[in-house]
């Protein structure tokens, strides 16, 4: 019997988020080379800054062999989107911007009442993109660990012609030999930080050094506690009659629709004081801060299905 | 802020059923480990309470589609993360039913080390050789045997001994070198986190120290350097003229190491240069090793594009036409002999047909025979002839350029995988 030992660990491996890093540098070159007109969703959010970042070690000193896209709900913080064109700016790459605004006054897109949720509308801006392009891999920055429909998520994941996913009946994904292949009309998500969470996000953010929007760091902020989540107060979510505005010192985990992203109370201002809170949290990302994701255990999986991303 | 050493990453496979406690097992890991925080805590207490439990359903935590969680059976492979000091952990679980062969056959394609479930009180069964044939065939270097429900069998010393020499007899006919055993209790937590009271007569490592022990990919031996070129970097239209004449070769070190002035061979054109730099986002690197993502520029220009293999020039892969291997079917739709298929190895594509199915295996007693077809979780040895030729080592000697899977063109599905066996010349 040959039985390992310790020491054998000690031979030369790569530490963990650079592990990390190079396999998500091989799926998006995987993308650029199997692919014919890929695109990169960014928003603006954290876990984009890193798919940025990945995609300058993957394809520097060259162009990104895609254009950058955000699906803009039009209820997005403003730092977020400021950041969102600064940064696309400072790489000098191409950014498109798409509006579930417009796919309302197109009618395509139809509201049940003036203040729903524009997040889960974003899936049809987002196939609109997709025909007006010509794009057949959309790459975004979803990770496995966000939710439970997405452990099973394919690193390229196939969707059919209206967008759908079938999760029953999705491509065997072996060794780190992708399928991105797709017939016309036909798209392939691609998720190169698959294999990521939270955690190793924010630790890939202090090991480079990424500048990231000012609302995920601690900041006073007027919030109403509603329901056991903390309600930012913006002219999209007043207060409701009745409940006490306080001023809060609060950050953001995730930073998506208004309507839908809730901070959580904390006073971690800097990249490091965030890692802390996060190794030692007791409260899942979405769980805290996503108002969306909540109202059934199946919800995620139903909205993919729909074409979300 | 490193302050404790990395020990990078391992990635390892749970096999075993519902039966066998594997869904508890890894809800232990995730839960001891403290990688389930409470809201996912409070959804399965709240679901646990639904189904008419008493205690909270660690399995639960694993059950990620709507259709799973109506049935209370695993379908598809998950996985699933967690994080010691020292190291990170991606466990991919398997479903363990003899349908879903196809699902550990992917599973185990990226993992390192499988934990081999095992029912204390049922002892070794058919899903088990089955499970351990797999994880030998797709080249898992490392078995850990969890003997589970120690607790119902009263901690037995003796039944533990008894369940190790059935697994070691058969374990020898499969060729299976490294495996260690381990009796357990997931639903009590006895030795997989924690030591537990329950099991004195034992002295060897936890489940979790083996797990940060165990050696991570690629560690253990020198492979020749491999590196598939996944992409052309040519920045022309820069404004920078230094960037006129770059041409970076991208693509991940599959195995082996390269240094800035080694001599390196280019296949299949077979033309040789020197490794001018190493790069890694622009940045100059002097070294790559197995597994890192990066660019290498030559002192010659030739012309190269995805597809081709920049090797060492002392160490050639194979080159081919015709590849032998064991296959796994993975479609709904059987293997035509018929037809023409695509094959992806490396980053090279080809056009394949069948020249020979020799055996196909039964998954249960393990002989080998005759078949003319091959349906859905089928292992077999097929033998193919190549419109292009590959660049490939055998599966046993390098993961990385022994495996190939196999694309239905119509439908473009991904229909099997393989894992090259012996090299025709």
């Amino acid at each position: 019997m040959m039985l390992f030992n310790r020491q054998q660990t000690q031979l030369k491996t790569l530490p963990h988020l650079d592990w990390l890093e190079a396999e998500a540098i091989h799926i998006m070159r995987e993308v650029a080379g199997q692919c014919s007109n890929p695109v990169l969703l960014f928003s603006g959010g954290k876990d984009s800054i890193c798919m940025l970042r990945i995609a300058e070690k993957a394809f520097r000193p060259g162009r990104f062999p895609f254009p950058l896209m955000h699906i803009d709900t039009g209820h997005n913080y403003q730092e977020v989107t400021d950041f969102r064109d600064k940064r696309a700016a400072e790489l000098g790459e191409r950014l498109i911007v798409r509006s579930v605004e417009d796919s309302m006054k197109r009618g395509t897109v139809v509201l049940k009442h003036e203040n729903e949720s524009r997040n889960k509308h974003q899936s049809v801006t987002l196939l609109e993109a997709i025909e007006e392009f010509g794009f057949d891999a959309c790459i975004g920055g979803a990770r496995r660990d966000e939710e439970k429909a997405r452990a099973k998520e394919r690193i390229m994941s196939f969707r059919d012609e209206f967008g759908q996913w079938d999760p029953k009946n999705q491509r065997p994904e072996l060794w780190d030999l992708y399928n991105a292949r797709s017939h016309k009309g036909e798209n392939i998500r691609a998720f190169p930080i698959s294999n990521w969470t939270e955690l190793d996000v924010w630790q890939y953010i202090q090991l480079e050094g990424l500048e990231l929007p000012s609302i995920y760091f601690a900041h006073n902020r007027p919030i109403v506690r509603r329901q056991g989540s903390i309600v930012p107060v913006t002219e999209l979510t007043p207060a409701r009659a009745g409940e006490e505005i306080v001023d809060l010192q609060v950050r953001f985990r995730t930073v998506g629709d208004i309507t839908c992203t809730a901070p959580v109370e904390s006073d971690a201002d800097s990249v490091e004081k965030i890692i802390a809170e996060t190794a030692t949290t007791t409260i899942t990302e979405r769980g805290a801060t996503r108002l969306d994701d909540q109202a059934s255990e199946a919800a995620m999986e139903q909205r993919k299905k729909e074409g979300y991303f | 802020m490193q302050l404790i050493e990395d020990h990078g990453l391992l990635r390892f496979l749970t096999c075993g059923s519902v039966d066998d406690g594997k869904s508890t097992l890894i809800g232990r890991l995730l839960f001891d480990s403290k990688a389930i925080l409470a809201d996912t805590l409070s959804a399965i207490e709240k679901t646990s309470l639904k189904r008419g439990m008493q205690d909270v359903d660690l399995s639960l935590l694993t059950d990620g589609l709507q259709a799973e969680r109506e049935q209370g059976i695993t379908i598809d492979v998950a996985y699933r993360y967690f994080s010691t000091g020292t190291r990170k952990f991606i466990i991919a679980d398997a479903p363990g039913h003899e349908q879903y062969t196809r699902n550990m056959v992917t599973a185990a394609s990226t993992a390192n080390l499988a934990i081999i479930l095992v029912d204390a009180r049922k002892g070794v069964q058919p899903q088990t050789r089955r499970h351990s044939y797999l994880a030998h065939l797709v080249g898992i270097p490392h078995l850990v045997v969890a003997v589970n429900k120690m607790d119902l069998v009263d901690y037995s010393q003796q039944r533990f001994e008894e369940i190790k020499a059935d697994y070691l007899a058969f374990a020898e006919q499969l060729g299976i070198q490294d495996v260690r055993f381990i009796p357990l209790s997931a639903l009590k937590g006895d030795m997989v986190v924690d030591r537990g009271e329950n099991l004195p007569w034992y002295d060897g490592d936890t489940l979790m120290e083996i797990l940060e022990a165990a050696p991570a990919a690629h560690t253990e031996h020198d492979e020749p350097f491999r590196f598939p070129v996944q992409y052309v970097c040519r920045p022309q239209d820069s404004t920078n003229p230094e960037l006129h004449d770059y041409r970076g070769f991208m693509g991940r070190v599959e195995s082996g190491s390269i240094r800035v002035g080694d001599a390196v061979t280019i296949l299949p054109s077979g033309r040789t240069s020197l490794v001018k730099a190493i790069e890694l986002g622009g940045e100059p690197l002097r070294e790559a090793i197995t597994e890192q993502s990066v660019t290498l520029l030559l002192t010659d220009e030739i012309d190269i594009s995805r597809g081709d293999m920049i090797v060492k020039t002392d160490a050639l892969p194979t080159q081919t036409k015709q590849v032998d291997a064991t296959v796994c079917w993975l479609a709904e739709a059987p293997l035509d002999r018929a037809r023409t298929y695509l094959i992806r190895h490396t980053t090279r594509e080809t056009k394949a047909k069948v020249a020979a199915i020799e055996w196909r295996v039964d998954i249960n007693t393990l002989e080998r025979q005759a078949a003319e077809r091959l349906q859905m979780n089928d292992i077999a040895q097929v033998s193919f002839k190549l419109a292009q030729p590959l660049l490939t080592d055998a599966y046993a000697d390098n993961r990385g350029t022994g495996a190939f899977i196999i694309i239905d063109e119509s439908t473009n599905n991904t229909v099997g995988a393989g894992m090259i066996t012996k090299l025709a010349a």
